[in-house]
């Protein structure tokens, strides 16, 4: 459905984007992941044709975008950062003036907005002015807009920012419905909200793809070392040293857990070796009292961390760490 | 580039001045200065009738030439100040709340958004003209006032409007500011209007070339109740040499941003 080659974009001399490639089948969610500035917000303008790109081709639906500019943008919603509404304008008649430049008019666009409306959850204010609407309403009409010619491919930038927790839920279970048949492309730097939306994740860093792939694949891949977290009651001498005299123990760390009364212990095995029972065996012969063990597995914000920053080798990048934002 | 695209956009901007205060400001504002215009110009062509009437010297008032021609003469100065306030969101506003992105990833060609703002802001100007149309009628109940010379002034008003709108329509194109977008097109409309100064100074060919470029000469004919191709010419390739450089600087706008 989505086919980028080589594409890269210049400001002067910044480089943007840098020769970047992937294709997006048909029906995907496709999540576009990155920290700011690397590159989401470019690449979809491109994908949208709001602006050309510096050298290299897109190609939506089959066409092209620089040569094929209203073919494209006839099957593309584009959701843009900031939601594109004018706050004088009532709800339906904005989606009705959406419609209308998509050639949708009469009876026909009563119906599209209609139905943008409900599946927006956006009945109940559609004779409200767009400047009287909370942020999580105004994102829904943003949303609106971009589905209400039923575009084959959904292009949302950065979809539940500056909303509330709950809308950010209920705008996320809105882009879930409208997926179905839908290609869906959606830029975030909320790492979550990939974790729930997304069957594909593009992780773009400084203009260049750092990985792509399932989520799980990539966590996988980035899983070099084997990290096992240990619960002991008591912290007794020496306890570190015995961990770190374990075949195939690369590091072990140490932190106070349950305010002081207990210790944990985060032992990483060399090249991803089996130390488990070795580890246990040590806890328990030695009297800390085991208390419990786990292996540790890479939550997304690690990956995320891990494949957008460039840190010096041995890094901590697997040390375990609350999954929350 | 349709019809129906740029009618779509035209409509919606026209909409949009009648959606916020701006319309009924300047509409409440240019109908109280003409208002008192006309009031002011009709006393002085009373007076100056009554003084013809008693003492029959000279040449006597005539309605086109002392009353017709100074009303319009003034409602194109008061055009030129007001216009910008109503070119000035055009483009500008769009682009401040990014609304701009969706016009532009929205299936219509750029010269139909070009044009179709340009169509708002200049229906807007007509619907601003009509209010001063109970002028021309209230003096057609006490006399009888050439209408063809009424209509001519009335196209060649609506032709220079068409002048102002279209340079207001380039200078909201180049910027996200609005108070910059309508300073831009007071300052531009208002030079072409003096540009003829110039001529008296610049050679014999410089002055002819500064002379045809001055907007307000080629409203005389007009004035005076004449269909003058050549003028209509003049302004209808001055909308388009300005609506074309809005396209282009729209145009390199989506290149640089």
């Amino acid at each position: 459905m989505i086919e980028v080659q080589k594409l890269s974009k210049f400001y002067g001399q910044r480089k943007a984007i840098d020769e970047i490639s992937f294709t997006v089948e048909k029906g995907e969610v496709l999540g576009f992941l990155g920290p700011n500035g690397a590159g989401k917000t470019t690449t979809m303008k491109i994908l949208t044709c709001f602006m050309p790109a510096s050298s290299g081709t897109a190609r939506v639906a089959g066409f092209d975008v620089f040569e094929q500019p209203l073919e494209v943008k006839r099957r593309v919603g584009y959701l843009p950062e900031t939601p594109p509404v004018y706050n004088d304008m009532i709800v339906a008649d904005f989606l009705a003036f959406k419609a209308a430049l998509h050639g949708i008019k009469g009876p026909d666009a009563k119906k599209a907005v209609g139905s943008a409306l409900e599946n927006c959850g956006l009945s109940q204010v559609g004779k409200r002015l767009i400047g009287n609407l909370s942020k999580g309403y105004q994102q829904r009409v943003g949303i609106a807009q971009a589905i209400v010619h039923n575009p084959q491919v959904l292009i949302l930038d950065e979809p539940t920012i500056g909303l509330d927790p709950k809308q950010i839920i209920e705008i996320r279970g809105l882009i879930k419905s409208l997926a179905g048949e839908r290609t869906v492309v959606l830029s975030t730097h909320i790492l979550p909200e990939v974790q729930t939306t997304c069957s594909r994740v593009l992780i773009i860093n400084e203009g260049k793809i750092v990985a792509s792939n399932t989520l799980e694949a990539i966590s996988a891949q980035l899983r070099k070392g084997n990290v096992i977290s240990l619960l002991v009651k008591n912290n007794v001498t020496g306890l570190m040293g015995k961990l770190r005299s374990v075949n195939g123990v690369a590091n072990v760390t140490e932190e106070p857990a349950d305010g002081g009364a207990a210790a944990r212990f985060v032992v990483t095995a060399a090249n991803g070796g089996e130390i488990r029972d070795a580890v246990s065996e040590i806890a328990v012969t030695s009297g800390a009292g085991l208390l419990e063990i786990k292996r540790e597995s890479l939550s997304l914000e690690e990956v995320f961390l891990k494949l957008t920053t460039v840190e010096p080798s041995g890094s901590q990048a697997g040390e375990p760490s609350g999954g929350a934002l | 580039m349709t019809l129906s695209n740029t009618l779509t956009i035209a409509k919606k901007d026209f909409k949009a001045y009648f959606s916020s205060p701006i319309a009924y400001i300047v509409m409440a504002v240019f109908s109280f200065i003409m208002g008192y215009m006309f009031f002011s110009i009709l006393n002085i062509y009373v007076m100056q009738s009554a003084q013809f009437e008693q003492f029959r010297m000279g040449k006597g008032p005539s309605l086109t030439e002392n009353l017709i021609r100074p009303i319009w003469g003034n409602m194109n100065v008061v055009l030129l100040f007001i216009i910008p306030f109503i070119t000035m969101r055009l483009f500008a506003e769009e682009k401040k709340n990014h609304t701009i992105e969706l016009l532009f990833t929205a299936p219509v060609r750029l010269s139909e958004i070009v044009f179709g703002k340009f169509l708002s802001a200049l229906g807007f100007v007509t619907v601003l003209l009509l209010l001063t149309l109970p002028y021309p009628l209230t003096l057609s109940i006490a006399t009888k006032p050439d209408w063809g010379v009424i209509w001519m002034c009335y196209l060649g008003t609506v032709l220079m409007a068409g002048v102002y709108v279209s340079v207001g329509t380039l200078c909201s194109s180049l910027t996200e500011n609005q108070i910059i977008a309508g300073a831009l097109t007071f300052g531009a409309v208002l030079f072409f209007w003096i540009i003829k100064w110039a001529a008296y100074n610049a050679g014999a060919t410089w002055g002819e070339i500064l002379g045809y470029l001055s907007i307000i000469d080629h409203f005389e004919d007009f004035s005076r109740g004449v269909f003058s191709t050549k003028d209509f010419v003049f302004y209808l390739s001055a909308v388009g040499m300005w609506l074309f450089l809005a396209y282009k600087a729209l145009e390199s706008y989506t290149w640089r941003s």
